[in-house]
């Protein structure tokens, strides 16, 4: 059974008095555990379909069916929701909140479960320990190398224990080395059985993943 | 980690942020506090000085068709018969339920004598209830304080070609003119003014009054009650308010409340501004922040509840801080603010529980919109990485 069922997705941006088509009716299935690669060039719409299949920007058209939900006709604030519950994001620039400790920013997506303290710090630290940080769980953002900062960014993305993990150029801002050392976290990620999406600029990464989704031009050009 | 530790360490961890913005509030507080506090305090000496500025309640006996022409009432010439008060009877004004309102009972006695061949009014008076009454009266000399002192109203000097330390005699009597009161303008200026006592016995009158002006003080008291208050204790006496000067003072304080109630507003407006602008420049410096909360799943009304519960923490510590400051400032400017004289600092519970409330309410209600902003960003916008 698909984890994510794309279809005939479409986005249009205004831009002056010019509708710019970012997606031009994509249709892409994932798989359960599956751990795909998104690549292509600047302005191919990757990121644009990420934001799309994360559940952030409204499509102009077409469906996203994520774990049998249609998450694009879920009403009001249940979209969020669905954000808290299933899905997990690594941002580029890791996006940590710079005045939360490592284990508080990990805690974040806690903060609105209802969840005992102690069960969201133990969690925390759990996830921490997973991504190899557990004795740096008080610092605050500034006092973390990039790579820990990003070991702090899928720490908080899989806290919740999402069923997809998205992640955006994870290793865009690290160097060669520790992007070996992220990419091997997301592999073993997967291989505990986590549904990871990645964009990704670097082919390097591709071949840590199951498949690789090529897009250009708004449209799915390859799926290998 | 709930959404408040998230609003806390915020707020403990970018003190610079947050101690401009409770400074901007406890500033507006204390600003407000102190014009308030300072209102409330100078209110009663202001009231006071006002009241003692002149009469406002007039006592005199009642007439049978008989005019005088003193302080608003007819005389017709300086012989008259007409009836008189017992000075005595003026110890009843004691009795009366707001006697602590009343700040000063000056009682006189009128009568017409013959100095240096001329027919002059002669005004028996006590000087020192007299010049509280009437604060605007300038003397040339020392006021009288013996027996056989007077003092001329300035017309009164002029006809009978009188100056300060020169006698004169009334009915066989020798006086010395201590004291020449600058021209007023109004009756004053023709009189002779001796001592009650010495007065009434010149003019045969021992133990009666013509006419008694009474400053009361209006404070919490509305100047009709003490007028039939004091027409109750004197049966035989027409008491009566000079209402323009009644209403004339209370306008001039309402005047000077409103004016205070203005500034504070206005204060209360630019701390609010201050509040909104900080707010909104926080809101959009955390727009990244705010689109990761949204991303993992917050909703709207959880960023609004993060943001508010800043603002309502700035906004109790700008209150408790403003107050004492506000307090403080009032405390340093009231001897300035009072002349130099012994005015008590109104400490009241309302401003401080309003400061607090003010200070809350302020910071809340600006930072409605910054919050309600925030909730609607895009978090895709708001992450551009995205």
């Amino acid at each position: 059974m698909a984890m994510i069922e794309v279809r005939d997705l479409t986005k249009n941006y205004a831009s002056g008095e010019e509708t710019v088509e970012a997606l031009r009716g994509v249709d892409i299935s994932i798989a359960e555990g599956e751990f795909v690669t998104i690549m292509g060039q600047s302005g191919s719409g990757k990121s644009t379909l990420l934001s799309i299949l994360g559940g952030l920007n409204r499509p102009s058209h077409g469906t996203v069916d994520m774990a049998g939900v249609d998450i694009y006709q879920l009403p009001g604030e249940k979209l969020a929701d669905f954000r808290s519950q299933k899905l997990g994001f690594v941002f580029q620039s890791f996006n940590l909140i710079p005045y939360l400790t490592a284990v508080e920013n990990v805690m974040l997506p806690l903060a609105i479960c209802a969840m005992k303290s102690k069960e969201k710090q133990s969690a925390a630290l759990e996830a921490l320990c997973r991504v190899g940080l557990g004795g740096k769980a008080d610092r605050l953002p500034n006092q973390l190398s990039g790579g820990e900062q990003e070991r702090v960014a899928i720490a908080r993305a899989i806290v919740n224990r999402p069923a997809i993990l998205f992640a955006d150029e994870p290793t865009g801002n690290l160097d060669s080395k520790t992007s070996l050392e992220m990419m091997g976290l997301f592999r073993g990620l997967n291989e505990g059985g986590q549904t990871v999406v990645m964009v990704t600029h670097n082919p390097e990464n591709c071949d840590y993943s199951d498949r690789t989704i090529h897009l250009r031009d708004g449209r799915v050009a390859a799926s290998a | 980690m709930k959404l408040h530790n998230i609003s806390f360490n915020n707020l403990r961890r970018r003190k610079a942020k947050m101690a401009f913005l409770t400074t901007g509030l406890v500033v507006g507080i204390a600003t407000i506090v102190t014009l308030v506090t300072l209102t409330k305090s100078m209110s009663g000496d202001i009231e006071r000085k006002m009241d003692e500025f002149g009469a406002n309640i007039l006592i005199t006996p009642q007439q049978n068709g008989l005019a005088m022409n003193y302080g608003g009432i007819s005389l017709g010439g300086v012989t008259f018969d007409q009836q008189e008060l017992l000075e005595s009877d003026l110890e009843r004004l004691d009795t009366i339920k707001n006697r602590q309102n009343i700040s000063a009972v000056a009682p006189k006695v009128l009568g017409g004598v013959q100095v240096a061949g001329r027919q002059v009014l002669l005004i028996g008076v006590n000087f020192d209830k007299e010049l509280k009454i009437k604060q605007w009266w300038k003397l040339f000399g020392e006021a009288p304080k013996a027996a056989h002192e007077l003092m001329l109203g300035s017309e009164a000097a002029r006809v009978l070609n009188i100056m300060t330390g020169d006698p004169l005699e009334i009915k066989g009597e020798r006086f010395t003119v201590t004291a020449i009161l600058d021209q007023t303008g109004s009756q004053d200026d023709s009189l002779v003014f001796a001592q009650l006592g010495v007065a009434q016995q010149l003019l045969n009158k021992q133990g009666l009054v013509n006419l008694v002006e009474v400053a009361a003080l209006c404070s919490g008291c509305p100047i009709g009650e003490m007028v039939l208050q004091i027409a109750e204790k004197l049966p035989g006496a027409k008491v009566s308010a000079i209402q323009q000067v009644v209403e004339g003072r209370l306008k001039a304080l309402d005047q000077f409340r409103r004016f205070s109630y203005a500034m504070a507003g206005v204060v209360v407006f630019i701390g609010s501004l201050i509040v909104f602008v900080t707010m909104m420049g926080s809101v959009n410096e955390r727009t990244t922040e705010i689109g990761v909360f949204r991303a993992i799943g917050f909703r709207k009304s959880h960023i609004m509840r993060i943001i508010l519960l800043e603002a309502a923490v700035v906004g109790l510590l700008a209150g408790f801080l403003g107050y004492w400051a506000g307090m403080a400032g009032a405390k340093l400017a009231l001897p300035f603010m009072s002349d130099g004289n012994q005015v008590q600092l109104v400490w009241d519970g309302l401003v401080a529980f309003g400061s607090l409330g003010l200070s809350l309410s302020l910071a809340i209600l600006a930072s409605l919109y910054p919050a309600l902003h925030a909730s609607k960003m895009d978090p895709t916008e708001a992450l551009r990485a995205l």
